[in-house]
């Protein structure tokens, strides 16, 4: 064999090893969390509420409190990075203002959660007097998605080719008739993936809410959007590091993990198969 | 034919883009029911020409426009024009074709749609009559569903020459339309012109010297943003009366 020859040979290996090294690093995590939770994991777990000083019964409100605070990120954060992304592409143009706004979104998706938490507390829980609470920790968390929802719609606006609209025009459309008829039918799929993508990360956090809505511990479930709520990242948190008799739930925190893993591989996968669509579609 | 009914006058017509001057003092009066080819070297601005008689270059941020261009007598950049109305009489044909990814029918009834039309019996009707007036009809009338994309290069255009017609528009404008096609589509969209005259005015925007000889009634010659010259298609390509026309068309440079 030629030296270039070896040294390509070399090269490839390196780069397979590294890829091998990702994955078998997920592997292992999930392995982990899989063989050590799975079997805590049956109808009562899912359905029930703790009971015994939380080492028994099950994390039925946390699945439901993570669920409930998801939908209202998703509200909140939706429509308004949506909006926003449409007004940036469709029509501000590229100026000195547009883009130090785009710098500060970019900026923003940088921040680390815990001072969207501290944030949350200032804005939402004290100035709007909305307490601690369902609806300050989803406002809260709705905020740490803004950025993904805003840069993901944008893309998705960006990919719609020009031709698009400027067809629409010349046909007399108004510009926000050529927008809606021919422009954002083609966005949503790739705004929406962009979107559950950030949901997913959104759905996984516990500083935003630690200081905003989350319980440590509540039997029932949120009556309304001003109580309290449990959720799977800190419920976790809880059973892995702050209960009395941290050995005995280490299988609840196990399971607690495997839940969240679930729920958040089963958006992104969502997120994923929107996207393989989408593509195809484009194909066409 | 016609000469008495000047359909597009355009006067004193400046254009920048930005601070680059892309039309100088362009002049031209566009009669009714003929064809008007646009001939020039790459970047002369025939493009931004065709563009500005509808008001497509208002898309193009930093733009700026002296002078006028009246359809009908009434000036289309004047103040408290709407300029969806313009477009809707002023029907473009892109130089790349730009076909929706919808249906083929879907595509043709685009325009009727979003101008308020909801008459299905209508649209239906509507739609066969512009797909038989861009020779198209008998092509695709068992495919009215498939994608557009699904045709050929040469169909997708003339869908698109379709699709403008089908909001019945009075001045039809065309950028290089046969640019990308093979001789035997290009002599369709040629043959089809001829027949969209007797109805429509057509400006048409051509690299082919030979095709801008065949269908155009009059020619113009654009070079570096300035109308060189405007006449007869017969004479400007027979004996042109400026020098540098006369090297244009016989290949000389561009
Ligand atoms: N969007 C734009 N922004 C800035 N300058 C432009 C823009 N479009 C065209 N120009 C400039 O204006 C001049 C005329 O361009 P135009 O597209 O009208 O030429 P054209 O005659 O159509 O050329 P071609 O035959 O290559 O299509 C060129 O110098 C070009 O660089
Ligand atoms: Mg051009």
């Amino acid at each position: 064999m030629r030296p270039r020859n070896v040294q390509e040979k070399i090269g490839f290996f390196v780069l397979k090893l590294c890829a091998g090294l990702v994955v078998l690093i997920l592997g292992m995590i999930l392995h982990d969390i899989v063989s050590k939770g799975w079997r805590q994991v049956n109808w009562t777990f899912l359905t029930a509420a703790p009971s015994m000083g939380m080492t028994e019964g099950g994390i039925f409100p946390a699945i439901m409190g993570t669920f409930l605070v998801t939908v209202i990120t998703a509200v909140c954060a939706v429509p308004l990075g949506m909006g926003c992304a449409i007004y940036l592409n469709e029509y501000a143009g590229d100026n000195k203002v547009t883009r130090l706004i785009r710098m500060s979104i970019r900026n923003l998706s940088g921040v680390p959660s815990i001072v969207y938490g501290l944030f949350g507390v200032v804005l939402f829980v004290n100035l709007l007097g909305l307490g601690t609470s369902l609806l300050a920790a989803g406002m809260t968390l709705g905020l740490l998605t803004l950025p993904w929802t805003i840069t993901a719609s944008e893309e998705a606006l960006k990919n719609v080719p020009q031709s698009y609209r400027d067809g629409a025009l010349a046909l007399g459309a108004t510009k926000w008739k050529a927008l809606k008829t021919n422009v954002l039918p083609y966005a949503i799929p790739g705004m929406l993936t962009g979107t559950i993508l950030g949901l997913a990360r959104a759905a996984g956090e516990t500083a935003p809410i630690l200081f905003t809505g989350a319980a440590f511990f509540l039997p029932f479930l949120p009556r309304s959007l001003s109580d309290q709520f449990m959720a799977l990242p800190y419920h976790l948190y809880i059973m892995a590091t702050q209960h009395h008799d941290l050995e005995k739930v280490r299988p609840i925190a196990y399971g607690t993990a495997l839940v969240l893993i679930a729920l958040i591989l089963a958006m992104n996968l969502f997120a994923i198969a929107l996207r393989y669509k989408l593509r195809k579609l484009k194909k066409e | 034919m016609n000469r008495e009914h000047i359909k597009i006058k355009v006067k004193d017509f400046n254009f920048f883009y930005g601070e680059e001057q892309a039309l100088k003092n362009v002049a031209m009066d566009i009669y009714k029911n003929e064809v008007i080819g646009i001939i020039g070297p790459s970047g002369c601005g025939k493009s931004t020409f065709l563009r500005s008689l509808n008001r497509m270059n208002d898309v193009i941020p930093g733009v700026k426009y002296e002078g006028t261009v009246t359809l009908d007598g009434k000036n289309i950049f004047a103040h408290g024009i709407d300029v969806v109305d313009i477009r809707r009489k002023v029907g473009m044909v892109f130089q790349k074709s730009n076909p929706f990814p919808k249906s083929v029918f879907d595509n043709v009834a685009y325009g009727l749609r979003i101008n308020g039309e909801k008459n299905k019996d209508v649209i239906a009707e509507k739609v066969e009559k512009s797909l038989m007036g861009a020779a198209l009809w008998g092509e695709v009338k068992d495919r009215l569903s498939a994608s557009a994309f699904d045709l050929s290069g040469g169909q997708q255009q003339r869908l698109c020459i379709a699709r403008a017609l089908a909001v019945e528009p009075e001045v039809l404008l065309m950028d290089e339309p046969a640019s990308a096609l093979d001789p035997t589509a290009t002599s369709k969209i040629e043959e089809l012109i001829q027949e969209l005259k007797k109805n429509y005015t057509i400006v048409i925007v051509t690299h082919n010297m030979q095709q801008a000889a065949r269908i155009s009634d009059y020619t113009a010659f654009f070079m570096m943003g300035e109308l060189i010259e405007y006449d007869v298609a017969g004479k400007v390509f027979t004996n042109p009366s400026k020098k540098i026309t006369e090297e244009y068309i016989t290949g000389r440079f561009g």
